[in-house]
């Protein structure tokens, strides 16, 4: 007995030192950033200063006053809302996708389950430029518009909102169909033929036995759609050319051509601070479905 | 009582029910017919896999039939999607909603039917209490007991006023104890709310106490419907003997008997003398069973019979014996 309780420190060890190396260090130097100096064009000197939070809300005019910016501020609204909807999206195709697997007989859900996963084979990076040849001017969408005669000229596809928020949908949905097929497959389907017994029609019973008993996979898919999108680089840059800025490419900028560190880590720390309200949202809305 | 309900006839017509499967399609339910009364206690009974709960289901509107029809107050139900048809299920595995408190539960069907909230509120007040759970309906069901959320199930289905209530081995989940309870306050239930009840088991003593009458299934079909003394007293086929009971099976010439086919006959119908009587044999075997002894005994031609006597009486193992058994006790069995 007593040896087992005095090795728990020991077997807890690589844990904590994976914890320490990969998560606990790198947040704690991001923050530490934030409140230095800015050393241009790259790294941080003392002393220490509010100034990167301070240009979150003001940029310096060439006086020298301080006047109200809302440049950044617009960077995180668009994504806040990108994600959010990106989010939303997800979970609308991505849950039917989810029921029609989960309905399958066993043998052919692996088979489903495969046809998910195929995108992961391929580089991200890549699979985000194969869309720029599906929506450019001379891309896929627009040769089958225009020799259908649909329509006589291109239509600008690219460098959208539009474009962002495809993008986005295609490279996170497998993350939202998984979680919830996995809690759709343990799900007591006799639950379902109870509530239709009960006089439930198939859209009552979705809406009051089938999605509550499927929250947790809903609400872990939500999460894992909304944290990266929101962050989510490669979309808007690629295409959105640039143009369509999100917290990403912000910060990506600040660490790299801008040369602001404390800026950009101080960027980072909103990122962290938006996304765990948007996590507090998101389980305070699963919560009161789940009491529906 | 306040849930006394009219109640209608159910009529099942040349219903068939087929399952595809692996190796080529399964005949589940094979063209069956039967009447089952308003207000009636019918038990369907067979072994697992006679067909008993595949027809339940077809009731249910759980599986629809391959072929024929069910009618129910003269209308045909069988097109019709569970949720449409006013009948309602006490599940194996109770199926209640994990999620919802136990007054939750025994409301959603109400709900989903759109019930104004105090008609809701009062009947599910009156179900509680009907199955004795006044105090329980905040709880969830996770944390109720296998008997109380078995009357959960119960009220849930109860409270809707259906025209028949279905019961699929709905007893057999629970220890021996609560079962024999169970069957008491099903009955109760049935009196009280002159529902018609459906039950399926493969369990014969629960049939048998508890039935008005009896359908018995095999493979499919149906062997046998009658009350539960006739399925006893005069099986119709040799599954229906065997299934229902304990029942010797010799040949007949075993018995002195000039016949070509078997013939049955109860253990405890039979008795035995030291004297003449119509088949010999020698005790093999005294089990005392406290209300009753059971005698093994091996008749001449080789077959083992079991015969049960309320006394104890003067024998001893290895006594040479001869039956006695009333010719009007004799089973004959067409099959």
């Amino acid at each position: 007995m007593h040896g087992v309780r005095n090795a728990a420190p020991w077997l807890l060890s690589p844990f904590l030192m994976i914890m320490g190396v990969f998560f606990a260090a790198p947040l704690l130097l991001v923050v530490g950033y934030s409140f230095m100096t800015a050393h241009y064009p790259g790294g941080v000197e003392f002393p220490l200063t509010l100034d990167a939070y301070v240009k979150i809300f003001y940029d310096t005019d060439f006086d020298g006053n301080k006047v109200f910016d809302p440049s950044f501020l617009l960077i995180c609204w668009k994504s806040l809302k990108l994600a959010g909807l990106c989010t939303i999206l997800c979970l609308r195709a991505g849950f039917p996708m989810a029921y029609f697997m989960a309905t399958r007989p066993p043998q052919q859900r692996n088979l489903w389950m495969m046809l998910v996963t195929i995108p992961f084979w391929t580089n991200l990076l890549i699979r985000t430029y194969s869309w720029i040849l599906i929506l450019r001017d001379e891309g896929l969408v627009n040769n089958i518009l225009m020799s259908t005669g649909i329509t006589s000229s291109p239509i600008t596809l690219m460098c959208s909102d539009f474009a962002v928020g495809l993008g986005l949908l295609y490279s996170y949905l497998p993350f939202m169909v998984l979680p919830i097929y996995a809690n759709l497959e343990r799900m007591d389907w006799r639950l379902v033929e109870a509530a239709s017994d009960l006089y439930a029609t198939r859209w009552q019973t979705l809406r009051k036995v089938t999605i509550p008993l499927t929250m947790p996979g809903i609400l872990a898919g939500s999460i894992l759609v909304f944290i990266p999108s929101i962050g989510s680089f490669l979309a808007p840059q690629l295409l959105g050319c640039g143009q369509q800025m999100m917290l990403g490419n912000k910060i990506e900028n600040l660490f790299g051509q801008g040369g602001d560190w404390p800026f950009g880590s101080a960027a980072s720390v909103a990122l962290m601070i938006i996304v765990m309200i948007g996590l507090m949202i998101m389980s305070r809305r699963g919560g009161i479905k789940e009491l529906v | 009582m306040i849930l006394k309900t009219m109640s209608s006839g159910l009529v099942i017509q040349t219903v068939s029910k087929t399952f595809p499967s692996p190796t080529g399609p399964v005949r589940a339910v094979d063209n069956v017919s039967l009447t089952i009364q308003p207000n009636e206690f019918f038990t369907l009974l067979g072994p697992s896999g006679c067909g008993k709960t595949t027809l339940l289901r077809m009731i249910a509107g759980l599986d629809i039939p391959t072929s024929g029809s069910i009618l129910l107050d003269n209308q045909d139900i069988a097109p019709l999607p569970a949720y449409q048809r006013p009948v309602n299920t006490v599940f194996q595995s109770y199926a209640l909603f994990p999620h919802m408190t136990v007054t939750d539960n025994i409301a959603f069907g109400m709900k989903m039917q759109g019930k104004p909230k105090t008609e809701i509120d009062k009947a599910v007040k009156e179900a509680l209490a009907l199955v004795r759970l006044d105090d329980k309906g905040e709880r969830m069901p996770a944390q109720l007991s296998g008997g109380q959320q078995q009357r959960v199930a119960l009220a849930r289905a109860l409270v809707n006023h259906p025209k028949i209530l279905l019961l699929d081995e709905s007893l057999s989940a629970l220890d021996y104890k609560l079962r024999k309870e169970m069957q008491i306050e099903l009955k109760r239930l049935q009196r009280e709310t002159g529902i018609t009840f459906i039950f399926v088991t493969h369990d014969q003593d629960e049939a048998l106490s508890m039935s008005d009458r009896i359908a018995v299934m095999e493979k499919g079909n149906v062997a046998q419907i009658g009350t539960p003394q006739e399925i006893y007293d005069r099986p119709a086929t040799r599954f229906v003997a065997d299934f229902i009971g304990i029942c010797n099976f010799v040949k007949a010439s075993s018995l002195g008997l000039n016949d070509n086919c078997d013939i049955g006959f109860r253990p405890e119908d039979a008795s035995f003398t030291v004297g003449r009587g119509m088949g010999k044999g020698n005790i093999r075997h005294i089990n005392y069973r406290g209300a009753v002894t059971h005698y093994i005994i091996e008749l001449e031609g080789g077959e083992t019979i079991t015969l049960s006597e309320d006394d104890p009486q003067n024998v001893e193992v290895n006594d040479a014996v001869s039956l006695v058994i009333p010719p009007e006790r004799l089973i004959r069995c067409t099959a």
